[in-house]
C-alpha cells in the first residue's frame, strides 16, 4: 500500500476491485465503512460474484474475471474525453507532458518492436526525446502529438463503453456510473482510493491490471494523498516483510535486483542498477544503489567482505538473464525430474500451487523434502494422498515441528508498511520450535559439514556472517533485527563503531556499514531504541498517521509520494486534509518524501516521484513486458476466441511450460463456464492452518462451488448437492451452493456464465471435506511477476 | 437496578457477517464446535445449539423493488425485560442481572426444558449429554469486569455496540432514521423491552425466525404472575413444577420430556 | 476509583464511547456469581501479553492471557488500544485460541518418512538437522553449477528449491533469504505469487 489501513478512512470514493475486502481484510472494513460515516464516501465494488463486501458496499459492478483492462481502459478514455483529470498534478507530477520517441506505436493490440517468433519486445523505441543537455523532452501543454498524454488517449481511444460493456459484461448506464463517480475524485478537494488484492495480480496481465489504475490515480491526482493511493491489501500477515527480505528469485533484500550471470562484477552490478539523470530537480534516489548493495553484502558477509574481494560479490548465485525461477518454473523443473530437495517452510503447494495433477506427481520426484509447519499438510503427506502408491515413493521427508506466530516474538510488516514489533505469547508445544531456530540450525549443521569436509564452493556458507543465537541458544529476534538495521563499522563524526544507522540515507558505499535490508534502516534509533515497538497513539495530523505507533518504511513515512499532495510551491492542494506543508524552511506533517524545497525553488528543489529516475510518475511505463500502456487481453482461458479490441487474444509475452500436463481450453464447448478461486474469511490460503481448528471448520466445514440460479435451474442441480467440476486439467468434487450472488454475463451478446470456488481445501483434513480447486487451474502468470492465473479459467459442471 | 440496564444494539446496515462474533462468543465461553455439512449456505451450524450461543444467518432477499441484498442476522438470546424463560424456569437457573440481562447458571438447570417452548424467540437449546440448556448470557462475567461481551468487542465495523439502555434505544432510533426507506429498531416495544435490540434495515417480515409481534405466552403470564406465587406457598417446588407443566403442555406430558429427566422435579 | 482505559467498558459502544461512571453507574461486582472461578477471573489473574495477528496483512493487536501457573494461554482477544483494530478481530483473529498449543492436531515432534514408508517416524531434532546438513551437502557438492553455458561465473545450485513463507517474523523471513543465497539456491519463492 501506498497508503495505510487507517488511512481509507480520509477517502470519498473507494474502488474495491480485485479484492473482497469484508471477507479476507474484515477489519479494513472498519476503516472504509467510516469513510462512508464521517465523508459520505462512495463504495463502490467490482467484483464477478456479489459478495460479502458487496452487502456493505453502495453498489455492485459484476464483471467478467479477467476482463478488468477493459473496464480501467474505458475510465482512462472517460477521464480524459471528459477533461476530469487533476491538471497541475499531471502536468508536473507525471511523464504525461514528455514526448516519446517518435517511431513508437500502438498498433492492433502490440506495440513497436515485437518479435512474434521469440514472443520478445525489442524496447528500443520506448523511449523518450531528449533535449540537448539529456533531459526528456516536455511540453506543458499537453498537446505535441507525441506527448505521453496524447498518445495515451489515442490508445485508449478504442475503450468506448459499448465496447467495455460487449468484453466485460458489465451493463453499460452502470459503467458511466462507476466513471462518474471515480472520476469525481480528480477535483482537489477530494481524493478516491483503490482497494486491489489477488483478484488483479492472479491473472496473466496482472501487473497490468494495476498499472491501469495507477495510471487512472495518476491523472485524478490520487496518489500521495491521504485517502488516496494504489493499496494492495496483501493477503498474509507478513508477506509485506517476506518480499522486502526477498524470499524470493529475483530480488535481494531490499528490492535490490538479484545478480546474472553476465553481471560478473560488482561495479558492474553497481553500475548496471545506479539510475542516471542529467535533471538537477530529479532527486534520483537509486543513485544510492551501491550503498545499499554494498551494506547488504558486509551484512551477508562481514568480515569476509572487503574492497579487495568485490564484498564477495561473486560468492552470490548468479540467475540466467531472463529466466524465471518462480514457484511455477519449480514445479515444472521438478515434475521434469531436474529438483532433488527441496525446503517448504509453512506453504502448501500440493494445495496452493496451480495445477495439483502436475505439483503432486512432481513432489513424488523428489529425492529428499524438509517441510516446516504447526500441522500436518498435503505437501508433507503427499506420499500417502489419492492415487500415491507410497511403496514406490523414494523420498525422504522430514516434517519439522513449528512454534506458531503467538509463540515467538520478532516483527511483521502489514500491508501499511507498519513494522509492529510483536511478543511472545507462550512456548511452543513438545519440540516445535520457531522457523528462525530451525533455520539457524540447519546451516549449523550444513557450515559443521563443509568446515569438516570442505566442499564445492564453500565460501559463501563458510564466510557467511552467523552469528544470530542469544545467550541461550536460541534464536536471537532482536539481534537480527539490529543486523537487518543496519549498524556503523568504523567511528565517524557522528556515530561509533557499532551504533546502530539510524537513517539509509547514512549508508556508504566503501565497507564501513552494514545492513541487511536498507528499507529498514531507521527502524532503530542510533543507541538502539526499538522504535517498530513504539505504541504511542497521537495523532497530531488528525488523519490516523499514529506516527508514533509502531515503525513505517521508508523513514516512518505514513504515505508515500506524500510530497504529491502538495502544489509546486508545497502547499497541500487540499487544505483541509493537510497531510503535508512547506513552511518555507521545512516541512510539516508526515515524514516528507525527501527534505528538499518543493518543486517551485528551481536550484534546491526535487520533484516528488524521488524513486522514479525522472523525478515524475510514470503513466508512460516502459518497464513492463507487455508495453508501456495496459491493453486487455483475454485470460489464457476464456469463452471468448476473438478479442474484441484488437487482433491479439491474449498476452503476447505469455510464455506457457511445454509437459502434457499444461494443457489449456479457450472457447470449448467442453469447458463452457467461466470460473474464479478464491477464500472465504473462514479459512486462511490453503486451509492447512485453519482446516485443522475446529470452530472454523464448523462455519465452513467443505469444499463448495458458487453457482447462478439460473445455471443450476439448466444443469437440474439443487442447492446442497454434489457436483463435479472439471477443467481440461483435472477435476474436483465438492458441494453446489446455488445463489443469486451469481448472475449470467452478457458479453458480446451472448449469455455466459460464471462459477467460483475456494483453494481452502484439501484431501488430508477434515476427512471428506474435498480437495484443492487447483485442480482446476493452469499454471500460467504473468510475464512480469509470475504470479498464476489463479482467477479465471473455464470449467464445465456436472451434477453427480 | 435501573439506571445499570444495558442494552446491546445489533444495526444490520453494519454487518459485514465476518462472523467475529460466533468465534469470540466460542473462545470466550469456552464451546466446542459440532461437526457441521456444507448445506448449501454459509450460515453453519445451520441453527443455534447449546454450543452455538449466536450465529449469523445469511439469506439472500429480494426487496419489493425487485433489488436483491444478502442479509446478515446476528441470531442469540434477546435478554427481555419480560422474561417468559425466567418465568417458567423452575429453579431460577435462569435468572435476570443487575444489568437487566437474562443470565444462565448450569448448576442450578435441572434440564426440564420448559424454557424452551416458552421463549418467543426460540433461544435456548438442550443439550442432550449434560442434560442443560445453554444459551447467551451476553458474557454477564465480562460486563462484571467492566468488559463489554466477546461479540462487541470484536465487532469491527460498529454492528454491535452496548451501553445504557435509554442511549441505545436513542442512538437505535437516530440510525433507523437515517437509513429510512423502511428500516426500523426491534426490541424495545415488547416482552418489557428486550436488552438486545436490532436496528433492521429491511422490514422485520424479510428475517425468518423474527417474530414480528413477541410476547410471552399466555399461559406462562397466567402461571408466573398469578398462580405460581400461590402454590408456591400451597406446595412448595415439586407441585408447583408439575402444575406448570399442565399448563404449559396439558395434562399429557410430552414423551421425550418423561426420558430427558423431566420427571426428577 | 479505577482508571478508566480504552480496554474498559468505555469501547462497548464501538463508534461512540460512552463512559457509564459518568453516567452514575456501579460496575462493581453486585454479589458474588457462582461458585468456582469464571473464566474472568482466571483471565484477570493471567498474564496479559500483547502481539499481532497472523492471518491477514491489515496487522490487527492481539491480546493473549497467559496462566501464571501452567504458562499456557486461556484467552486471546482483540487489543482495544490498538489504532487499527481497535479490539475487534474477525473470525479467524478471534479464533486464534485454536492456533495455540491447545490444539490437539500442532505438531509436536519431528516426523521422518524414510523412502517406500507408509508412515511417519518420531526422530529427535539432533538426527534430523545432521541428515538434512547431510543431504543438502550432498546434492549441493554434486549437482553446483560453477559455470553456465557461456563460462560466466555463475555459482548456484539448481537441483534444489525453497519455497518460504510469509507467516514469519522479518527477522526469520531475512534470515531464511540469506540461508537460501548462502547454499546458493535460485529456486526461491513464496506466498507472495500465489
Amino acid at each position: 500500500m501506498t497508503n495505510h489501513y487507517i488511512d481509507l478512512k480520509n477517502s470519498d470514493c473507494i474502488l474495491i476491485m480485485g479484492s473482497n475486502a469484508a471477507e479476507h481484510h474484515p477489519i479494513a472494513f472498519k476503516w472504509i465503512l467510516r469513510a462512508r460515516d464521517e465523508r459520505k464516501a462512495t463504495l463502490i465494488h467490482v467484483d464477478p460474484r456479489y459478495t460479502r463486501t458487496t452487502a456493505r458496499c453502495d453498489y455492485h459492478v459484476p464483471l467478467r474475471s479477467g476482463t478488468d483492462i477493459a473496464l480501467l481502459g474505458g475510465m482512462i478514455k472517460y477521464i480524459l474525453d471528459n477533461n476530469l483529470i487533476q491538471e497541475e498534478y499531471v502536468k508536473h507530477y507525471t511523464n504525461a507532458t514528455f514526448i516519446v520517441n517518435a517511431n513508437f506505436k500502438s498498433e492492433d493490440g502490440l506495440f513497436s518492436g515485437f518479435d512474434a517468433e521469440k514472443k520478445k519486445y525489442d524496447k528500443s523505441t520506448w523511449t523518450f526525446e531528449k533535449d540537448e543537455t539529456g533531459i526528456p523532452k516536455r511540453d506543458l501543454t499537453l498537446q505535441h502529438p507525441n506527448c505521453v498524454y496524447q498518445l495515451l488517449k489515442q490508445h485508449y481511444a478504442r475503450y468506448t463503453i459499448e465496447k467495455v460493456s460487449a468484453i466485460t459484461g458489465v451493463p453499460a448506464d452502470l459503467i458511466e456510473r462507476v466513471y462518474k463517480d471515480y472520476a469525481s475524485t480528480g477535483t482537489k478537494d477530494r481524493a478516491g482510493t483503490i482497494c486491489y488484492a489477488l483478484g488483479w495480480t492472479h491473472h496473466t496481465v496482472g501487473s497490468q491490471n494495476i498499472r491501469a489504475m495507477s495510471i487512472i490515480q495518476l491523472l485524478l491526482g490520487n496518489i500521495g494523498v491521504c485517502g488516496g493511493g494504489v493499496n494492495a491489501l496483501r493477503g498474509e500477515p507478513n508477506v509485506q516483510g517476506s518480499t522486502d527480505h526477498a524470499i524470493l528469485y529475483n530480488i535481494l533484500p531490499g528490492y535490490l535486483k538479484m545478480p546474472t550471470a553476465p553481471i560478473q562484477t560488482l561495479a558492474e552490478y553497481n553500475e548496471k542498477y545506479t539510475t542516471k539523470t542529467n535533471d538537477p530537480q530529479s532527486a534520483n534516489w537509486y543513485q544510492n544503489y551501491p550503498k545499499y548493495s554494498v551494506s547488504f553484502l558486509k551484512a551477508l558477509f562481514g568480515e569476509a567482505a572487503q574492497p579487495e574481494n568485490d564484498f564477495g560479490y561473486s560468492w552470490l548465485p548468479k540467475i540466467e538473464d531472463g529466466k524465471a525461477y518462480s514457484l511455477m518454473h519449480l514445479f515444472d523443473e521438478m515434475y521434469k525430474g531436474n529438483i532433488k530437495g527441496m525446503f517448504c517452510y509453512g506453504s502448501n503447494p500440493a494445495c496452493s500451487a496451480p495445477n495439483s495433477t502436475k505439483v503432486r506427481a512432481a513432489l513424488q520426484r523428489l529425492k529428499w523434502m524438509v517441510n516446516v509447519n504447526i500441522f500436518d499438510n498435503e505437501t508433507a503427506s503427499f506420499w500417502k494422498g489419492p492415487g500415491v502408491d507410497s511403496k514406490q515413493v523414494e523420498t525422504e521427508v522430514f516434517l519439522l515441528p513449528a512454534a506458531s506466530s503467538l509463540e515467538k516474538a520478532g516483527s511483521q510488516s502489514n500491508s501499511g508498511r507498519w513494522v509492529q514489533w510483536k511478543n511472545k505469547i507462550a512456548n511452543p508445544p513438545g519440540d516445535a520450535l520457531s522457523d528462525g531456530d530451525i533455520v539457524m540450525r540447519i546451516m549449523d549443521e550444513v557450515r559443521a559439514l563443509y568446515a569438516a569436509e570442505g566442499g564445492v564452493c564453500p565460501e559463501p556458507i563458510l564466510n557467511l556472517k552467523w552469528d544470530y543465537r542469544d545467550a541461550k541458544g536460541n534464536f536471537d529476534f532482536l539481534k537480527t533485527a539490529k543486523q537487518i538495521n543496519g549498524y556503523y563499522l568504523k567511528d565517524n563524526e557522528t556515530a561509533k563503531k557499532g551504533d546502530l544507522v539510524p537513517s539509509f540515507a547514512l549508508l556508504a558505499a566503501d565497507g564501513s556499514t552494514a545492513c541487511g535490508n536498507w528499507l529498514m534502516a531507521g527502524s532503530f534509533t542510533q543507541k538502539g531504541e526499538n522504535k517498530m515497538a513504539a505504541r504511542g497513539l497521537d495523532d497530531p495530523t488528525g488523519l490516523g498517521l499514529y506516527p508514533n505507533w509502531s515503525y513505517a518504511w521508508p523513514l516512518n513515512r505514513r504515505i508515500i509520494y506524500n510530497r504529491a499532495s502538495c502544489d509546486l510551491n508545497g502547499k497541500p492542494f487540499n487544505p483541509k486534509m493537510k497531510l503535508l506543508e512547506w513552511t518555507g524552511e521545512k516541512w510539516v506533517g508526515d515524514v516528507p518524501d525527501g527534505p528538499w524545497p518543493p518543486v517551485s525553488d528551481k536550484k534546491a528543489g526535487k520533484y516528488p516521484f524521488i524513486m522514479k529516475p525522472d523525478g515524475v510518475a510514470s503513466i508512460f511505463g516502459p518497464g513492463m513486458a507487455e508495453g508501456p500502456f495496459p491493453e486487455h487481453y483475454e485470460p489464457m482461458e476464456g469463452p471468448l476466441n476473438k478479442n474484441l479490441l484488437s487482433g491479439q487474444l491474449t498476452n503476447p509475452m505469455v510464455s506457457v511450460f511445454k509437459t502434457e500436463l499444461d494443457k489449456f481450453a479457450n472457447a470449448d464447448t467442453k469447458f463452457p463456464y467461466v470460473c474464479t478461486s478464491y477464500s472465504c474469511t473462514e479459512h486462511w490460503c490453503s486451509g492447512a492452518l485453519t482446516r485443522w481448528q475446529s470452530w472454523l471448520t464448523e462455519m465452513q466445514p467443505e469444499a463448495y462451488i458458487e453457482i447462478g440460479e439460473k445455471l443450476a435451474a439448466e444443469l437440474g442441480i439443487k442447492n446442497g448437492e454434489k457436483v463435479r467440476v472439471d477443467s481440461v486439467r483435472g477435476a474436483v468434487k465438492c458441494v453446489a451452493m446455488v445463489t443469486k450472488r451469481f448472475q449470467p454475463f452478457t458479453i458480446n451478446g451472448k449469455v455466459i456464465h460464471q462459477v467460483g470456488l475456494p483453494f481452502n481445501y484439501g484431501w488430508l483434513f477434515p476427512k471428506d471435506s474435498g480437495d484443492s480447486a487447483n485442480f482446476l487451474t493452469a499454471a500460467v502468470g504473468c510475464p512480469n511477476t509470475f504470479c498464476p492465473e489463479y482467477k479465471a479459467f473455464m470449467v464445465n459442471v456436472s451434477k453427480l | 437496578m435501573s439506571n445499570m440496564e444495558l442494552v446491546k444494539m445489533i444495526d444490520l446496515s453494519r454487518c459485514t457477517a465476518c462472523r467475529g462474533c460466533q468465534v469470540a462468543c466460542k473462545q470466550w465461553n469456552e464451546l466446542p464446535a459440532s461437526k457441521t455439512k456444507n448445506w448449501g449456505s454459509y450460515q453453519n451450524p445451520a441453527d443455534l445449539e447449546w454450543n452455538t450461543w449466536t450465529l449469523i444467518r445469511f439469506q439472500e432477499y429480494v426487496d419489493a423493488k425487485g433489488r436483491f441484498k444478502w442479509l446478515f442476522r446476528k441470531d442469540g438470546c434477546m435478554h427481555c425485560t419480560d422474561a417468559a424463560c425466567v418465568k417458567v424456569c423452575p429453579t431460577q437457573a435462569l435468572y435476570h442481572t443487575e444489568f437487566g440481562t437474562v443470565a444462565f447458571d448450569p448448576e442450578r438447570c435441572i434440564g426440564c426444558k420448559d424454557c424452551i417452548p416458552a421463549c418467543p424467540f426460540n433461544i435456548p437449546r438442550f443439550n442432550e449429554q449434560t442434560k442443560k440448556i445453554g444459551k447467551c448470557d451476553l458474557c454477564l462475567s465480562r460486563l462484571r469486569a467492566n468488559k463489554p461481551p466477546a461479540c462487541v468487542l470484536s465487532c469491527p465495523t460498529g454492528a454491535l455496540s452496548i451501553g445504557p439502555k435509554a442511549e441505545m434505544i436513542e442512538k437505535a432510533y437516530k440510525r433507523a432514521k437515517a437509513l429510512g426507506e423502511g428500516a426500523s429498531v426491534y426490541g424495545d416495544k415488547f416482552v418489557g423491552g428486550t436488552h438486545v435490540i436490532y436496528v433492521l434495515p429491511e422490514p422485520v417480515s424479510a428475517y425468518p425466525g423474527l417474530p414480528e409481534n413477541p410476547s410471552v405466552p399466555l399461559p406462562i403470564i397466567l402461571w408466573k404472575d398469578v398462580l405460581k406465587p400461590a402454590s408456591v406457598i400451597a406446595g412448595g417446588g415439586v407441585l408447583a413444577a408439575a402444575f406448570l407443566h399442565y399448563i404449559l403442555h396439558g395434562p399429557k406430558r410430552p414423551v421425550e420430556d418423561t426420558q430427558e429427566g423431566g420427571s426428577e422435579i | 476509583m479505577e482508571k478508566i482505559t480504552r480496554r474498559d467498558f468505555l469501547v462497548m459502544s464501538g463508534t461512540t464511547g460512552v463512559a457509564l461512571s459518568a453516567l452514575g453507574v456501579n460496575l462493581a461486582p453486585a454479589t458474588a456469581y457462582a461458585a468456582g472461578l469464571t473464566k474472568m477471573d482466571r483471565v484477570k489473574s493471567a498474564k496479559q501479553i500483547g502481539s499481532t495477528c497472523c492471518y491477514c496483512s491489515v496487522g490487527c493487536g492481539i491480546l493473549g492471557s497467559v496462566d501464571n501457573l501452567t504458562g499456557k494461554i486461556i484467552n486471546i482477544e482483540g487489543d482495544p488500544e490498538h489504532p487499527i483494530n481497535e479490539g475487534s478481530l474477525c473470525a479467524k483473529g478471534a479464533g486464534l485460541f485454536g492456533l495455540s498449543g491447545a490444539n490437539e492436531h500442532r505438531l509436536k515432534k519431528v516426523l521422518y518418512r524414510a523412502p517406500k514408508s507408509d508412515h511417519w517416524e518420531e526422530k529427535d531434532w539432533s538426527w534430523a538437522l545432521k541428515r538434512i546438513a547431510r543431504l543438502v551437502k550432498d546434492t549441493r557438492d554434486k549437482d553446483f553449477i560453477t559455470h553456465n553455458a557461456k563460462n560466466q561465473l555463475v555459482n548456484r545450485v539448481e537441483t534444489i528449491g525453497h519455497l518460504g513463507t510469509s507467516n514469519v517474523a522479518n527477522e526469520e523471513a531475512w534470515l531464511i533469504s540469506i540461508a537460501c543465497r548462502a547454499m546458493s539456491l535460485v529456486y526461491i519463492d513464496h506466498q507472495a505469487r500465489v
